[in-house]
Parts: structure tokens; sequence; C-alpha cells
């Protein structure tokens, strides 16, 4: 690369000539003395002995074992139950509904679950529904959306994106919103209901609200023209999308929550990494310090069963947990401290073994063979 | 037009016709038939690019190497079909490559457009009707006259018509041409000597006609017809030496004339790991389309069905379901292959050439490799071959001016038989010392044999004479006038051959001088009447003289001719200098018929003093595990003596010949020569199988080499290869780079070095895998043609066992660490295809995927081959066996390629795994119970993987400077603050906003930080305890110095230890 094929100045170079003394002696070339230069910049110079690792091997040990058992125990302390309420096989309360399902089915299709609580759930219970063999991470799927649209920008309301094709018009309508994730919004409607040993049903009430990213729902997502708005007027000239029965400014009745920043909408609208999912549906809030939020007994799931999922093979599931500050039930990362650990202290053990019986085979090191 | 264009961009040479016809003065003939011949210009051209044609040449430059136009496919697939990244993933960074390269290549350019210009706009003065004009360099056309002034370098070629001196010659010196330091007299156009300034140019109506390529000149004036030697010929660059002014007609401008000729092309040394390099490449190119086609052929395969691939929720276009399934598999296949395209490392060659340009200085910076008496440092020709200095198998050296000295001293000579000593100025013959006042001591009173003995050597030989004035001084006048008498401390002798000078220097001390073309000697005259130059076939040159005559080399002999025979010879001589034919060959007869019936008059000895820390070093090499042949011109005897002397042989060595003369006494029987040579080289190889104890040393001579190499090429090799020292000697220029072909291409394929000072070791140079230049005495020929020049031969052992060590040792690194990095980066994103129905979904976010090779990654890893240094120079210097461990590129071996990939693919799949486990199948993450998407599982094993791949460099690095402190966590740093800013914006011109605040939301769950944690640790013990152990159970010799090196009071013990297993050189290598 530096072979410049022939230079110029060489015709002016410095002429060595051949006598004696060769002219006055010039120091002109001779090159800095310093540490740059000299390749002697102040270093480091760690070198990866049995000496230096031993200690890194044991203190890997003593601390990820202690790290794992704590992380292992908080995921132990925390409650979950899954619920399977697809309706795949005959014996199933939803078996009915998920068979005779239909797109343009005017009337719901409801099925009750019931299912019992063995521990009380002391803290805040989290409801999720659970897809599997749902592909919200497929290429095509992915990039469906148009972020423009969901952020209220007008022109995108009525131009939907390409990307959302082929759900960007109906009817020469634009679709609001549109694309591929919004069309196939989860539209199941879940209620839990405790059954009192006396014999009463109690609605549990549900919280709608917190169940999506803060930012996304001030910042990304926005209803065109502002919040606060008409939305029907706001959303004037669009469609809803193919599968909905609502269209977007009907999704709840707290202005707070409609249209687009319609949280149950926003977390739909966050895909997956993988094809089986949960989605956060409902917050049970804690009451008082003294009830449990669920306390033990016979519970009732009720479920409108709009959506389906027998096409694909899919399952639906709902999830009650409660949630620590590590998040939900997550053995892994305490079986994994603890692995890691205890493989750590295992090689620390035996290279301080192979250390002691080798002698200063190393530390002293015989050079010469 | 069109012909123009394809000028500029170089396309075309200037045309160029048969013969060109030259009109002195540009004076064109009234009438008749003139054709007007277009010649290039005076302007010199060395600069590749125009401002208009840079940036399509340099482009189309660029895009010619292989993994710039791979990428640039890439772009392009991904502006024609639907894939999944956007084209701006791989145009950004094969913009950001192509922009670096280009600036260098085009700062590069402007220096050499500067240089050209400074000469281009030169001031020259030319005869332009009738009158001196000054104009500027460029400017000067074929048929000027130009006058140039003393000390002045030619503008162009040009045809000598007359200068100040009554017999119109000149001197000049042609040193930064072919870097003979003496001075040459050349001579004007018989002709036109007489016609001087004021005369000349209405005079001369010539035209010179010459063929094209070759330099015979004719020159048609008025009806003569001259032929036009070298001697006439003044070649641009060379210098006006003591000379007021000539004036010459300029034949070749610019481009066309010799110099510009000669250093046009000169072919490009790749050194091995560029080899492997590109290698490794092929293998990853190997693994894409592998990857490619598996995935393509698995989303048929197994996902194709409807109702995975199209279900209720996910339906595609009436387009896309309208297109052909074969168009459709095309495309698939290339978006896959767009998808995996960041295995290749694209920014490898931009960073391996940064590193390389960069760290080069390293080698002129090093005050280890400055002389101080000639104030030289070392200088790098090529950055290309800086980590072939640490793979050099083998090392041919030139002796004279590279082991030793070039510095003659005559020591003794013998003069009819007597032996005769130099004693304090004075020539004592052998035997006296010279406090024995009645010897016959020689001075001036020298008689007979003696006599005539000195006058030879004292007259034959090219020494010029410079007046050591002050220019000022002289003031234009002739400085000869200065010096009648010869004040001697004045005088300074130039000389084409150092020993010629030595010779001169010392009959001068002896009282005998001869000066100038018509010298005084010290008590009569000479005329010289011809000189016949020296050249290296004939091995002697000759003087003519009016009075007695002589010739030289070491043998001295004289020949007198009566006027009679004179007149002979100096008819052939005439003759065959003008001769219109074969020049070359006629004199070359001449010559040989004045040069015969010489009466021998006795023989000359010049010591050369050997160079300081020869042996030293020689030895350093040879535990360095690197074979040390000596090439030579010289003759077997005194080339083995030096060998001895500089250690390259030893006495306890086993010394093998393989000479003609041998091979002629035992010739006698009668078999043929190649069948007898085979049969030496037998017994020579079974003698040294025999004794396999001792260290065989060879001499061969250039005669009976190529015999062998004609005959026996397989046999010989052998011998060679097992012998720790080989001695060539009498070999020609050629035959020293046939050696180094041989060795190049011989099966083992081993890394060669060159070195040498003159034009004589220029081939060996260039032919030899990495060619080094010693900044000697014999010109900057070989400086010039090398890749390395240094001015001593001991800074070999620097160059080599450090410098090369760290280059080699920074390149390897940096090149498998590419290959590591880039398949940690892209598994992941091959992994995810197994759970996205090989949709082709990214992993990662388009912005991570075009900074991570740019930004997140680029930094330490370029800080690292500039820095890294495994042990400490003195180390490495004084333990050249360490040098063998880098040896036979072994860190480049396809074992530790294997390693690097399958460690890529390790910690590919824990970063992938690892999250997939994590947060994969449903876990909750989030303290408050929301739930992460797809891109912040991606962004999750984007930033373990950034981080374990740095701390992966971090624990290659054993030298840590504060700038590998700073790059390495100022990387990290970067990485964590890019991502906090990229994804705390909405965009507003971004098409999504996949990103925002997933980076804050993924940080601010406690589970993932512990996650990140645990993914690095899996990922890197594994790698730490590999090193210790091996370092426990096998180490290599280069860890043991660094415990040594880092065991602080123990290293005076160990450095003893070591100095003390040094001097026990290790054993030869055996041959079962």
């Amino acid at each position: 690369m530096m072979a410049t094929s022939y230079n110029a100045k060489d015709e002016d170079g410095r002429v060595t000539v051949c006598g004696p003394g060769g002219g006055p002696l010039l120091r002109g070339k001779k090159p800095e003395n310093t540490a740059l230069k000299q390749q002697r910049l102040a270093a480091w110079q760690p070198v990866l002995t049995a000496g230096t690792a031993l200690p890194a091997l044991f203190a890997v040990g003593l601390l990820f074992i202690p790290v794992g058992v704590g992380l292992f125990v908080t995921s132990n302390n925390i409650r979950e139950l899954e619920i399977d309420y697809t309706g795949a096989d005959a014996s199933s309360p939803c078996f009915s509904c998920s068979q005779s399902f239909s797109w343009n089915s005017t009337r719901p299709c409801t099925c009750t679950v019931p299912f019992y609580l063995e521990q009380p759930y002391e803290s805040n219970v989290y409801v999720y529904y659970g897809l599997s063999n749902f592909y919200q991470n497929h290429r095509r799927y992915v990039k469906s959306r148009d972020d423009g649209q969901l952020n209220g920008n007008e022109k995108s309301l009525t131009e939907p994106s390409k990307e959302c094709e082929p759900y960007a018009y109906r009817d020469n309508e634009p679709i609001a919103p549109c694309g591929a994730i919004a069309n196939s919004m989860f539209n199941d409607t879940l209620e839990l209901f405790y059954n009192d040993p006396n014999g009463t049903k109690i609605q549990i009430p549900l919280n709608a609200t917190g169940i999506a990213w803060w930012t996304d729902k001030h910042v990304k997502f926005g209803n065109p023209g502002g919040n606060d708005q008409n939305l029907s007027a706001a959303f004037q000239g669009t469609t809803r999308p193919v599968n909905w029965r609502r269209p977007v400014y009907e999704l709840d009745s707290d202005r707070g929550n409609n249209g687009f920043v319609n949280e149950d909408f926003i977390v739909w609208m966050r895909t997956a990494a993988l094809p089986t999912f949960r989605k956060l549906y409902r917050i049970i809030g804690k009451k008082d310090n003294v009830v449990p939020t669920l306390p033990r007994g016979n519970y009732t799931l009720e479920v409108v069963y709009n959506y389906p999922v027998r096409s694909f093979e899919g399952r639906k599931r709902v999830i009650l947990s409660t949630i620590s500050w590590m998040g939900g039930k997550n053995p892994f990362l305490g079986v994994a401290y603890i692995a890691v650990g205890a493989v750590c202290f295992f090689l620390g053990v035996v290279l301080l073994a192979m250390h002691h019986k080798c002698g200063n085979r190393n530390g002293d090191g015989d050079i010469s063979n | 037009m069109l012909r123009w264009i394809r000028q500029q961009l170089g396309f075309d040479p200037p045309h160029q016709s048969d013969t060109r016809t030259v009109y002195v003065a540009n004076r064109f003939p009234q009438h008749g038939h003139y054709i007007p011949q277009r010649f290039a210009d005076n302007r010199i051209i060395s600069s590749k690019y125009t401002i208009w044609n840079f940036v399509p040449k340099n482009l189309f430059e660029q895009f010619r190497r292989i993994a710039n136009f791979y990428f640039l496919i890439i772009f392009l697939v991904q502006l024609m079909i639907d894939t999944p990244t956007s084209p701006v993933t791989s145009g950004l960074p094969l913009f950001f490559v192509i922009t670096v390269t280009a600036i260098k290549q085009g700062y590069e350019d402007w220096l050499r457009y500067k240089a050209d210009n400074e000469v281009n706009g030169a001031p020259v003065f030319v005869v332009r009707s009738g009158s001196l004009v000054q104009t500027k360099s460029k400017n000067i056309r074929v048929g000027d006259i130009v006058r140039v002034a003393k000390d002045e370098t030619f503008p162009a070629d040009l045809a000598l018509l007359s200068s100040d001196r009554a017999d119109g010659t000149c001197h000049i010196t042609t040193a930064s041409l072919d870097g003979e330091t003496n001075l040459k007299t050349h001579f004007s156009v018989a002709e036109t000597l007489v016609f001087y300034i004021k005369t000349l140019p209405c005079l001369v109506c010539a035209k010179i006609l010459m063929p094209h390529p070759s330099f015979s000149v004719f020159m048609l004036l008025f009806a003569f017809v001259r032929s036009l030697g070298q001697e006439n010929l003044l070649l641009r660059g060379a210098r006006l030496k003591n000379t007021k002014e000539i004036f010459g007609v300029a034949i070749y401008t610019g481009m066309e004339s010799k110099m510009a000729l000669n250093y046009k092309c000169k072919s490009q040394k790749r050194s091995a790991v560029e080899k492997s390099m590109n290698t490794f490449l092929l293998i990853y190119l190997g693994i894409l389309l592998f990857e490619a086609i598996l995935s393509t052929i698995l989303k048929y395969a197994w996902q194709a069905e409807d109702k995975w691939d199209e279900p209720f929720y996910n339906q595609e276009t009436e387009q896309e379901r309208n297109s052909s399934p074969i168009l459709k598999f095309i495309s698939d296949f290339l978006a896959f292959l767009v998808l995996y395209n960041f295995i290749i490392p694209i920014s490898l060659y931009v960073t391996v050439e940064m590193q390389k340009f960069m760290g080069s200085f390293f080698i002129g910076w090093d005050l280890d490799l400055y002389h101080e008496e000639s104030d030289q440092k070392a200088q790098v020709n090529t950055s290309d071959l800086n980590e072939e200095l640490g793979q050099v198998e083998y090392v041919f050296t030139d002796k004279t001016g590279t082991l030793t000295e070039n510095e003659m001293h005559f020591r003794e000579c013998s003069i009819n038989g007597v032996k005769y000593r130099e004693v304090n100025g004075k020539l004592a013959p052998e035997g006296m010392t010279d406090d024995s006042p009645d010897g016959s001591i020689i001075n001036n009173d020298g008689i007979g044999d003696e006599l005539l003995f000195l006058q030879a050597v004292s007259l034959c030989h090219t020494v010029q004479i410079s007046y050591d004035q002050p220019d000022c001084l002289v003031g234009g006048g002739d400085p000869f006038a200065h010096a009648n008498g010869f004040s001697s401390s004045h005088m300074e002798y130039y000389a084409s051959s150092p020993d010629e000078k030595a010779l001169v220097e010392a009959v001068k001390r002896c009282g005998y001088v001869r000066s100038k073309v018509s010298a005084s000697l010290s008590f009569s005259r000479y005329k010289l009447l011809h000189l016949l130059e020296f050249d290296a076939d004939r091995r002697r040159m000759s003087v003519i003289l009016q009075t007695p005559s002589g010739l030289r080399t070491l043998v001295v002999a004289c020949r007198h001719f009566s006027p009679e025979e004179y007149i002979d010879v100096e008819k052939h001589l005439n003759a065959a200098r003008t001769a219109l034919q074969q020049r070359e060959e006629r004199l070359q007869e001449a010559f040989a018929y004045i040069e015969r019936d010489l009466q021998l008059l006795g023989a000359t000895g010049v010591e050369d003093k050997l160079q300081d820390k020869v042996q030293e070093t020689i030895e350093a090499l040879r535990l360095a595990g690197i074979k040390v042949w000596v090439l030579t011109g010289d003759k077997h005897e005194t080339a083995v003596s030096v060998s001895l002397s500089c250690g390259h042989f030893h006495r306890t060595m086993n010394i093998l010949e393989l000479l003609l003369e041998l091979l002629l006494v035992v010739l006698l029987v009668p078999v043929p020569i190649h069948q007898l040579s085979g049969s030496v080289l037998l017994s020579l190889f079974s003698r040294i199988k025999e004794d396999h104890v001792i260290q065989h040393g060879l001499v061969v001579d250039g005669a009976s080499l190529s015999l062998a190499l004609r005959e026996h090429e397989k046999l010989f090799m052998e011998v060679c290869k097992n012998c720790s020292a080989v001695l060539c000697c009498r070999m020609a220029p050629l035959q020293k780079a046939k050696v180094v072909r041989l060795l190049k291409t011989s099966p083992e394929k081993p890394i060669t070095l060159a070195i040498g000072d003159g034009a004589n070791d220029v081939s060996m140079i260039q032919e030899a895998h990495v060619g080094i230049g010693i900044m000697g005495k014999e010109g900057r020929q070989a400086v010039r043609n090398s890749d390395y020049a240094i001015a001593r031969f001991k800074f070999l052992a620097k160059l080599l066992l450090v410098h090369g060590h760290f280059y080699y040792i920074r390149i390897a690194t940096l090149v498998q660490y590419f290959f590591y990095k880039n398949v940690c980066f892209i598994t992941p994103q091959f992994l995810y295809q197994f759970f996205c129905l090989f949709s082709q979904q990214t992993l990662y976010d388009s912005v991570y995927l075009t900074l991570y090779n740019i930004c997140f990654t680029s930094l330490p890893i370029l800080v690292y081959s500039l820095f890294e240094q495994l042990v400490h120079p003195h180390v490495l210097q004084n333990k050249p066996a360490l040098y063998r461990d880098i040896s036979k590129n072994s860190l480049l071996s396809f074992r530790t390629f294997l390693y690097w990939t399958l460690l890529g693919f390790l910690h590919a799949f824990i970063f992938f795994f690892g999250s997939y486990i994590l947060m994969g199948e449903d876990t909750m993450l989030m303290g408050n119970g929301q739930m992460f998407g797809n891109w912040t599982f991606g962004t999750l094993v984007f930033t373990v993987m950034v981080i374990t791949v740095t701390l992966k460099l971090a624990l290659e690095t054993n030298f840590w400077t504060w700038m590998n402190h700073f790059v390495t966590w100022g990387s990290i740093a970067f990485y964590f603050i890019f991502s906090l800013f990229y994804g705390g914006i909405i965009w507003p011109f971004l098409h999504s906003q996949d990103m925002y605040f997933v980076f804050v939301q993924l940080l601010s769950s406690g589970s993932v930080w512990f996650a990140i944690i645990i993914i690095i640790i899996t990922c890197l013990f594994p790698d730490v305890v590999k090193k210790v152990f091996y370092r426990h159970l096998q180490p290599t010799s280069t860890q043991k110095s660094q415990v040594t090196w880092g065991g602080g009071a123990e290293r005076t013990r160990e450095d003893f230890h070591l100095l003390y297993c040094q001097s026990y050189p290790t054993l030869p290598v055996v041959l079962v």
C-alpha cells in the first residue's frame, strides 16, 4: 500500500558522498527519546498465572454462591399460577367456544374456568395473558406498524405507511391503527371472581392502567390532535382494523386510556421476542396490610372468548403472579449463579492442588528446558 | 475528447510512434515533409490522481479489493430487494471504510503532487528565439536547448551539446539515480562542442532521430550522422559537478525520461499474514454461504406451511403472494445473505491498514536503530510487511558493506613476489619494522618494479578530486585554478568504489598523486588517452596513458604499447565507441583486444573492517532459529575467513565445500561433471548424516551452485537445510536472487529476508519476502529498492527480534480477534432465526448493526495492535529463542484460528441462550410487572456482547498503557452513553421508533444486571481457566519469560541464568 511507485522528491535528495568526514555532522534525524516513540509507555503488565487466577476463582465462587442462593430464594417466594383456557380438549370449559369461533359472529361466547389458590397472594397480583406459537417476532409482522400514526401524526393517520400493507386501507379508507400488529390485537376479556366460602361470588377489581411503559403511554403513543379532544372526531375519515369489533376510539370509556394511548393496545404493540410470550393484562392492587390481595380459596375465571388460536395450534393462558424487585418467578438466575460459583470454586481447588503438587514449577521457572 | 479522458484516467499510455525526430531548438524545416510529433511535456507526474479523476479512479481501485467489492454487492442487493436490514447498515460501514482509505490515499497522493509541483516548478534556463529565458521546468519541450549550471540537476534527458570547457566535457554525479557517487565525465557531441552561447542557437540546425524505447540515439547534424552514446547523454536527475555550465538539447522529457520510466513499476509484496487473512476470509465466506443456504432451506422445508408462514394475524400482500416461487426463493437467500453478511469483518482491512501505517512509525522512531555517526535512522519503505519481520527463517546477507564497514584500508601489497606493508606512510617489505631506516623502504625514490607498481595503482582509477572549499569562495571561477599545488589537506577523493579510494589514498600517503585528467605524478605528467571503465563482468578496468599504462584490480599488471600498437588500439577503440550497431559488444571486443599480454606487476591487499557487533547479531539470529546465508562476490578464501571472523562459521563447525576447483580436480576421472557434482553432494549429505552432533557449514561457489541447482536441486536443498551456516561465494548479482528464489519456492516455503547495501544486492532484495537495505557507502539504490533500510547490520537483531515480534503478535491477534468478534456478532442473529420462523427478523436494531464494527468495538483493538508487548523488548533482544515461539506463522495457524472461531461461536451461544433462558419463555423481569419485547431482548444480547467482546480483548492485552485503559473502558462507556442517547429521543426522521427507551427500561431491571454479569463471567471464565492451565502445564518460553520479567527481584538472577543458557547454542536440527 505504501509502494509509492516513484517519488519525484528523490531528485533533490541529499547525496551521501563517499569521502572522509562526509561534511558537518548533522543530528537532524535523531528520533526523539520519548516514551511513546521508544515504546516505553508506562504500562501495567498483568500476567495471568495460577497465582493471580486462584484468588479470583475463589472470590467468584464465594461471592456467587450466596448471591445465587439469595436470588433463588427470592424467586421461590414468588407465587405464580398459570391457567390454560385454550379449550383444546373436549373436557375443558372453553372447548365449545374454541370450536365455534367465527370472525363475524356478533354474540360473544363466554366460558368460565374454576381454579383454586392453595396459598394466599399477599402483595400486588399481576394478571398476564399468555400466548404460545404466536410469532409476534415474524419480520413481516414486526415492521407492520406506523409509529408516526401511533404518535398522533395527522398525515400518517390518513396516509398510513406502506409497511402496514396489507392492513393499511380498507375500502379505500385508511385504517387506524394500521398494520398487522394492531389488527391482531388480543381481544379476550378476562374477569376474576372470588368464590366466598359462604357461596357469594365477589368480582375482583382489576386495574387496567400502569400496565404499559410510562414512556410509551406518554411520549411514543399519542392520539391525533392531543388526548383531550373528542376522539371520534379526531379519527374522522379512518376506519377500524379488519379484525376489530370496535373502532379505536371506543377501546375504553376512560378518556385517558382510549384511542392510541389505550394501555392494552400499547402492551400489544410491543412485539414479543419469542413465539411463547406473556403480556401484562391487569393489576390487582393490594387493599391493606391485613387482608391478602387474593386469599386462599376457590376462584372463577370468566372469559369472553374472542381470540382464535386454533388455526396456528396456539395456546392461551392466564397467569396470576406476585412480583419481587427482580420481577416474576425466575429460578434460572439463582441456579446459574450457584452453578457458576460452584464450578469456579471447584476449579480453584483443582488449580490449588496442582499448584501445590507441582511445587514451584511455574514460579521459579526452569527456563532452560 | 474520449482519448483525452482515457489518458487522464491513465488507461492509455501517452502516444508513442516508432521513431521520434527532435529538431534542435525546435527549428522545423521550412519546407518538405515534416510531420509534427507530440511529445510529453516535461511535467513529472508521480501522483496517481487528479482532482477530477480522484473519486472515480480511487473508487475503482478500492472496489478491486475483494472485500470491498463484496460489501458493495451486499449493499446493492439491499437496495434492490426487500431486505431485513436497511441499506444503511452495510452502506455506512462501507462508506466509512472507503472514506478512510480514500483520505489516506488522497493524502499520500497529495504529498506526491506537492513534490511533483516542486520539481515541475523549478526554474530553468532555456534558449528561446536566440536568447536565454528563465522558465519553469515543466515548460521544457523536446528540442529545447537547456542551460544547466553547476550543481543543478538536469531537468530532462539531455544530449550534451557544449560546455564551458574547451574540450566540451562536463562532470556529473548520478548518486540519486544509481547511487554511484563518483564524478563521471560526459562529452559533447563532437560537432557541436565548438558552439557556445551566442552562436549556438543559430548554428545548430540539427535533428535527432531516435528509436523510441531504447537509448541508442542518432544525431543528424548537417550531413553527418553521429551516434550519441551514453557519454553524450545527461539523464534527468543527475547533477552537474565541477563544470560551470552546459548546454544540452532536451530529447526525452517528463514521463518519458529514463528516470521516470525506471521507477514506474515496483512489484508489491504480500505478507504471510495477509495470505492467511485471505484464507480465513474465504472460510468465513463459506460459513456465511452455509448459514444462508441452511436458513433458506429450513425456511421452506420446515416452516413454509401457511399455518406458520401466513397465519390469520400476518397476511401477505397481493404482490407478495403473486411473485414467483423461484424469485421468492432467491430473494430469501439474498435476504439471509444480507442478514448474516457482517460475519465478514468489513473493517478488518481498514484497521489492518491503519495499524500498519501508524505502527510502522515505531521503526523510524527507534533510537536503537539510529546510527549516530551517519545520522541515519531506520526507514520504512513498505509498511505492508511489518509483521513479516517476525517470521523470517532465512537471512541472506551480502558481505561487503553489510557485514563489513566497506571502509577500505590499504594494508599490504605484493610486488614481484615481495610482500610490502604500509607503515607510517611508507611501504616496508615484510619483516622490516619502521625503525630500521636502512631497510629498503620505498618512498619517492622507489625504483623499478615498485615504481611501476605504484604508478599503475595511482594512475588507473576513476577517483575524482574535490577541493574542500566552500562554494562562495569559488565564486564561479574554475575551482581547479586554486589547486595548483597539491595541498593535500584540501583534497577529497570521490570514487565509485571504496577500494579504489583506499588504494589512491594509500598511494598518496606514499607520495604518489594523480589528479584529474592531465595529472602529474610527483615527477612526471601523464596524458590520459582512454579510460576503459570498470564493469562487473570483466571485473577490471584499464586506462591508457601516454607514457606508461596500467591495469588494476587487486592484481596489478601492465602492458607497454609501442606507438604503432597504440594507433592500432586507438583505432579499435574509436571504431567501437562510435559504432552504430552493437556498440556494447564491439566495445567488449576492443577492451579484450587491449587487455591482453599483460605483464604482472603485483597485487594489492586492502582490508575491510568488520562492522560493530556482527558476530553477536549473527549469533542472536541463529538462536532465534534463523538460518544465515552469506552471499558474496568474493573469492572463497576471503569469504571463508570473513565468515569465520564474523561468527557465521564456528571453529567447531565441520565445513563442507562444494567448489568448482575441487570438482575440476576430481574431473580427471572421466565422469560428466553434472553426475560428479551429484556424487559430491551425496557424499556431503552422507557426511552430514554421519555426524549430526557437530554443526555443519557449507561453502559453495557460484559456478558449482548453478551446476548443483541445474542438476540436483533437491539434493542440494537437503544438504543446505541441514547445514547451520551456508556461505556462497563468487556470486553474480542475479545468482543471489536465484538462490533466494530457490529457497522461497522450496516445499516448506520459508520466509526469506535479504539484506545488502549495493546495487548488486537489489535483485536479491526485491526477490526476498523482506528486503532490507543498508544505508552504506555504495549509494542509495539498495535502500531505495528495499522494504526497510537500516544503517548497520547489527540493527537487524532488534528489527527482527523486537519489532518483528511485536508486529507479528499484534497483527495476529488483530486478525483473529476481528473474526472472533464478528462471529459473536452475527451468530445470535442466526440462532434467532430458529425462533422467528426464518423470517429474517434482525435481532439488533439497524443502528447497532451499523455501529458495532465502526464505533463500539473498533478502537480497543486498534490501540491494542499498536502498543501490545508480550514481553519487554530487552527480554526479546536478550533471549532470541523467543522468536521461535512465533515462527512458522504459529499464532495464525489453523488451530488457533479454529480456537478463536469456536470461541466466537461458544460466546455467541452463551449470549443468546443465556438471554433466552432469562427472558425467553415468559418471565417478567421488571419490578413493576411490565414486559419486555423483542428489541429489548436483542439489546440485552447486544449489550452483553459488546462488553464481553471488549473484555475478551482486555484479557488478551498484556501491556496496559493509559491508552488501552482509555479506549477499553471508554468503549463500554460510550456504548452505554450512546444507547441512552439514542433511545432517549423520538427521532424525527426515522421511520420507526423501535428503540425508544428500550435501553433504559432494560437497565431498570435488577435481574438484567445480574444476568449481564453472569453471562459475561460464564463467557470469559473458561477462557481464563484455560489460559492458566495451559500456562501451568505447558508454558511457552514467551510465557516463562513474562513470569521472569514480572518477578521483579528475581529478575537479575534469571537474567544471569538466561545468559548462561545462551552460551550453549542449540543443536542443529537432525535429519532423521
